[in-house]
């Protein structure tokens, strides 16, 4: 009795190392076996879950586009049924865009973020396991509906009335509907814990000017998740009630509109774009700097860029409805603030060049894919720019040549540079390192398959081909070209199998990597690879935008935190000055309950409109549990 | 593990078969089709044999009962029966099947036409059609929500949608009115 | 007489498509007033992007071979020359917003150049639906309009008027060679001019996905000299041809209007008034048939009505059931529908 509360009180300061890492190890662990598995909350594990199911998606996600290829490798292709080849490609835009692209930068974020910012746990732990149940739930949903012959079939984008009660019959539409919910509540909950987390638990000494561009990068993509998901949110579910209810948001006859759900999706749809380049502006920028052995160059204007970005990315909307017949002055304005975003992606591309220029580069494997991603990252902008003008538009607006644009802009502009980031952070991740040689051959082997597939669409799009045709007619002079491309995924597809043996034969036998095998500056690596559960014995204090680089050796530590509870330090938003001892709560299953609960609803509520209420019972009831005090040493605090 | 399996079975048995879309109906199926059992009287029999064969896919496979929706519109059903609230026909909301509520009725209804005005469209549409629309006028008349029927349509809102049950709401608006007389009772 | 001259005007544009005519659905190959000027904006701002494009690559490639180091090279913590490279990075960005004003300044003149016909030219309204185009020819007369399906034809050297709406979901309208591209909204009436100064086959085809045959939903713009066009207006407001001496044809148009077909097409002059399917009245005056699935001929016609559910999956033209004797005679009859 005495020894507990007597340990109760025990203060890090108190303690020598071994005693610490030991203390700390035992206080913030996550059991082994399948309960700790479901229960845990610690932001490594979750957030390496969370990557590893959006790279599963990824793959799924190819696997739909060879099947897009092999169909449209010659006119006529009989392979593939419209009905089918409608759910393929509406899945493959849809997997990438809700179950890749955005859960993969944020799970890079709740893994990374932490880390970078010096801190024990994200903020809103148990929101963050809740998070990854709702994503994992929200694919299931998805990939066994579409196993069933029951996949969305009306495009990632759902235009009614096409997707309206009239014209889908099924439950496709709504299964598409829901699934936004799904991953959009998902994304949420990781965008408010990265802002709590980048305001909050910053190592004290993070004043806002020494943050890791990364971690801006991931504050504004929050930012932009949490204004722009609430819209497609809004759509979706008015999409759901017109369907199952009978509601007339989009019904022409009864005063509804069927441009509304355009505004409303694209209002998310376009910064849904940013919300996947953004981090990925972070990470190069972070590369660039390790790989050029000095700091970024511009470390202020790329900040600016990153939020101007985030701000425009609201304001150009409309450039994807070029063709409805809106009204001229509104096309203009749209055409100059859709070209005006091209100002904040020249800064970022003018920056790295110059920070190149000035560092010596040392030519790994992340960097290579750097480059990749500046080489194809500045077509996708240069085409993105011809889209954003309306009589230019009017001619390639939903053609071969829209497909090939935003490929460069996500595949050459987020792709890339994530996996240039998996190579850079996957030490960090396992312990070990990822093989040099495979690196480079994945590579050139995604670089050149990737060019050789896309670029040429840019041509078929101008020659007249327009999206989304199941096939096309041999009299039309597309063959040619199609069958080129659908050859180069070939080496594309090749690229991304290299990639992943590399993974997986990396985090099995890769060589040891140490703490710090980049000699990289930011604090993720100034803890042990892997970041022990506790991520750091002793919260590091900051002094300077690159720590390790301008105090090598030892950092400054801060001390005072309980090693007996989970505590993680408070600190002031603009300064990062300590503010408090705020406690982090321990490992809970009831995530894993109420988000099964949120599931069940939420597929219930498309086979009837009861479900919000009778399955709003066990959302409660498990909410309860989620809350109730567990008796546990953070409840005091 | 277990969401994955509590998952597939909710799926599963909620889309058995009903989102599966059977572009085209082979020639000698439809033409078996066609061949139903009518009771002496033309009310009520049974379907063939085939159909049950293809899972009853006119009552429960949402694409069929949407083109049958579409074919109330194209073959002018609206002219005489209305939205389903009935005119120069009958109504079909009033829970009132003057020949019986089974498909195969509808189905011989709407091929054979029935006397005092409902013409035949045994020449104006193929079996496969008049079956889907047979699905789907039941539909109409459902008293309990269906999963696979189809929703509003894009139109002036009359009454509810087929998926939530309209003729048991306007069943339970009181007695029904005097039914016309529909021909001789059997 | 009449009929040799018809097989000679539907054989021109035939002769033109198949002859070797291979981007008749291009934006690069331009043909209309409109196109062509959207041509000169596509090919200034491609050529202004690939020069910046190439000159990003050459700072790139410059900036990664002067210094390039093996591994582990010093840290470089204050590097010196960043004014300058500060001065340099804002004149770049300065020139992007420069050749972006340009960029906005040419899209807007672009526009302005972009033909827009009045209220008394020429006016066709075109309805989409899934998966063809109804073609309605208005007329202040009423008597003088008339309606047509998938092929549409312009009077050269003059604005065309296009009233476009949709029927049914949004389909969108785009003929690459003549003019951009206008979506078909339902509830909405969007217009949009095209101008052909040259005759000639333009196709185009439904841009906007619209459902399982968004892929087959093509269609053709024939602009014709303003005799052809008078001409060929005047053979369509013309009912059916009515080749009754013809036994087989009789036979045929007596299949068609038995079995289902009359109950959704029309052919004017004929008892089959069906208006959900397209206008068969000149039906083989046109180059395609099914919204530019196959060339007319009887074959293909034959062939269709066998089988629509195979050659175009998913469309709402139902399989017909018809012994071979009469297929044969729906399809003489058909293609006599000049």
């Amino acid at each position: 009795m005495t020894d507990t509360i007597r340990r109760a009180q025990i203060l890090d300061t108190e303690l020598k190392r071994p005693e610490l890492t030991s203390q700390l190890e035992e206080t913030w662990k996550t059991e082994r076996g399948l309960w700790g598995a479901l229960s845990t909350v610690d932001h490594k594990i979750i957030g390496r879950r969370y990557i590893t199911t959006a790279f599963v998606f990824l793959l799924l996600g190819g696997v739909l586009a060879m099947l897009i290829r092999l169909q449209l490798a010659g006119p006529e292709g009989r392979l593939i049924g419209p009905d089918r080849y409608n759910q393929i490609f509406t899945m493959h835009g849809a997997n990438m865009m809700f179950l890749f692209a955005v859960p993969v930068m944020e799970a890079m974020g709740v893994y990374l973020v932490p880390l970078m910012v010096g801190t024990r746990n994200i903020a809103f732990p148990r929101l963050n396991a809740f998070s990854y149940w709702m994503f994992l739930a929200g694919g299931l949903v998805l990939w066994i509906s579409f196993a069933l012959d029951m996949g969305p079939d009306v495009g990632w984008f759902a235009y009614v009335p096409l997707s309206g009660p009239q014209y889908a019959p099924g439950k496709r539409a709504d299964i598409w509907a829901q699934m936004i919910t799904f991953t959009e509540v998902a994304a949420l909950a990781v965008a408010v814990e990265i802002v709590v987390t980048v305001f909050k638990q910053r190592a004290p000494g993070m004043s806002l000017d020494r943050i890791p561009l990364f971690v801006w990068a991931m504050l504004v993509t929050s930012f932009v998740v949490i204004m722009a998901m609430p819209a497609i949110m809004v759509a979706s579910t008015s999409l759901i009630l017109d369907r199952l209810v009978g509601t007339h948001f989009f019904n022409p006859a009864e005063g509804g509109d069927v441009l509304l759900w355009q505004h409303l999706f694209w209002f998310f749809g376009h910064p849904e774009v940013y919300i996947i380049f953004i981090p990925a502006v972070g990470m190069v920028s972070t590369l660039v700097a390790t790989f050029s052995r000095r700091p970024v160059f511009g470390y202020l204007p790329l900040v600016v860029a990153l939020i101007g970005t985030g701000i425009l990315a609201f304001g150009l909307w409309v450039h994807h409805m070029f063709t409805t017949g809106l009204p001229r002055l509104g096309e203009s304005f749209f055409t100059a603030s859709s070209m005006a975003i091209a100002i904040p992606s020249g800064v970022q591309i003018f920056c790295w060049i110059a920070t190149l220029w000035e560092g010596r580069p040392v030519f790994k494997t992340p960097l290579l894919f750097v480059i990749g991603f500046i080489v194809t990252f500045v077509i996708g902008g240069l085409t993105g720019v011809m889209v954003a003008s309306v009589p230019f538009d009017t001619q390639v607006h939903d053609t071969y040549f829209v497909v090939a644009h935003f490929h460069y802009v996500l595949i050459g502009g987020a792709v890339f540079p994530l996996l240039g980031a998996v190579y850079y952070w996957f030490p960090k991740f396992t312990g070990r390192m990822m093989s040099e040689r495979l690196g480079r051959w994945a590579f050139w082997l995604i670089f050149t398959g990737f060019h050789a597939t896309f670029f040429p669409m840019h041509i078929l799009g101008l020659e007249g081909m327009p999206r989304r045709v199941y096939t096309y007619q041999p009299d039309l002079p597309w063959h040619g070209l199609n069958l080129f491309a659908s050859a180069s995924a070939i080496i594309l597809a090749a690229g991304f199998f290299v990639f992943f043996i590399d993974v997986v034969m990396s985090a099995r036998s890769g060589n040891p990597a140490g703490d710090n095998p980049w000699d990289a500056p930011t604090l993720e690596w100034a803890t042990s690879s892997p970041p022990p559960a506790y991520n750091f014995a002793q919260i590091p204090v900051v002094s300077s935008a690159n720590p390790l680089w301008e105090q090598p050796g030892a950092l400054n530590v801060a001390n005072g935190l309980h090693t007996d509870r989970r505590e993680v330090v408070v600190t002031t938003i603009t300064t990062a000055e300590p503010q408090a001892r705020e406690s982090s709560p321990q490992n809970c299953i009831w995530p894993l309950w109420t988000a099964i609960a949120t599931s069940v609803m939420l597929v219930w509520s498309i086979f009837s409109p009861w479900a919000v209420v009778w399955g709003s019972i066990p959302i409660a009831i498990t909410l309860i549990g989620w809350f109730w005090p567990k008796g546990t040493p953070e409840d005091e605090a | 593990m277990r969401i994955v399996v509590g998952l597939v079975c909710i799926v599963t048995l909620c889309g058995c078969q009903r989102e599966e879309r059977q572009l085209r109906l082979d020639p000698p199926a439809a033409a078996a089709l066609d061949k139903i059992a009518l009771m002496p009287n033309k009310i009520g029999g049974a379907p063939p044999q085939i159909y049950f064969a293809l899972d009853q896919p006119y009552e429960t496979n949402a694409y069929d009962l949407s083109q049958g929706k579409r074919l109330y519109t194209w073959f002018g059903c609206a002219a005489c029966h209305g939205d389903g609230q009935g005119g120069i026909g009958p109504s079909f909301l009033d829970g009132w099947w003057a020949y019986g509520p089974e498909t195969v009725s509808i189905f011989a209804s709407i091929r054979d036409g029935r006397p005092h005005g409902m013409p035949a469209f045994k020449g104006k549409m193929t079996t496969e059609q008049i079956w889907q629309l047979a699905g789907y006028v039941q539909t109409i008349g459902a008293y309990s929500a269906r999963t696979a029927a189809p929703s509003r349509n894009d139109d002036k809102q009359t009454r509810p949608a087929e998926n939530r049950a309209p003729a048991a709401i306007l069943f339970d608006e009181g007695p029904t009115p005097v039914h016309p007389d529909q021909g001789p009772t059997p | 007489m009449k009929r040799r001259i018809g097989t000679a005007r539907l054989g021109l544009p035939l002769l033109l498509l198949l002859g070797g005519c291979d981007n008749w659905q291009s934006a690069l190959e331009a043909r209309g007033a409109s196109a062509i000027s959207l041509k000169h904006l596509i090919i200034l701002i491609v050529a202004v992007c690939s020069v910046i494009w190439m000159l990003v690559m050459i700072a790139m490639i410059h900036a990664l071979w002067r210094r390039r180091t093996a591994w582990r090279a010093p840290l470089d913590l204050v590097p010196p020359r960043e004014r300058r490279l500060g001065w340099i990075v804002s004149i770049c960005t300065g020139l992007t917003a420069v050749i972006i004003l340009g960029f906005t300044v040419a899209s807007f003149f672009t526009t302005r150049d972009i033909s827009v016909a009045g209220q008394d030219d020429l006016t066709i309204r075109i309805g989409g639906l899934q998966w063809w185009w109804s073609v309605e020819y208005l007329d202040p007369d009423p008597s003088a309009g008339f309606v047509s399906a998938n092929e549409i034809h312009i009077p050269t050297g003059r604005n065309v008027r296009l009233l476009l709406q949709g029927d049914d979901v949004i389909h969108s309208f785009w003929v690459p060679s003549l003019a951009g591209k206008q979506d078909l909204i339902p509830g909405r009436t969007n217009e949009i001019t095209i101008r052909a100064e040259r005759p000639g086959a333009y196709r185009g085809q439904c841009a906007e996905f619209c459902g399982l045959q968004h892929a087959h939903m093509g269609f053709l713009v024939t602009a014709d000299t303003p005799e052809d066009f008078a001409r060929w207006a005047r053979a369509q407001r013309a009912p059916a041809a009515n080749s009754a001496d013809d036994e087989e044809i009789a036979a045929g148009r007596d299949v068609f209007m038995r079995k289902p077909c009359a109950g959704c097409h029309s052919i004017r002059g004929t008892q089959a008034t069906g208006t959900s399917g397209p206008d068969l009245t000149h039906l083989a005056s046109r180059a395609f048939i099914a919204a530019g699935l196959l060339p007319t001929s009887r074959g293909a016609l034959a062939a269709w009505v066998a089988d629509p559910q195979t050659l175009k999956p998913g469309n709402n033209m139902p399989l017909v059931p018809l012994t071979p004797d009469e297929l044969r005679a729906m399809s003489a009859y058909l293609a006599s529908l000049k």
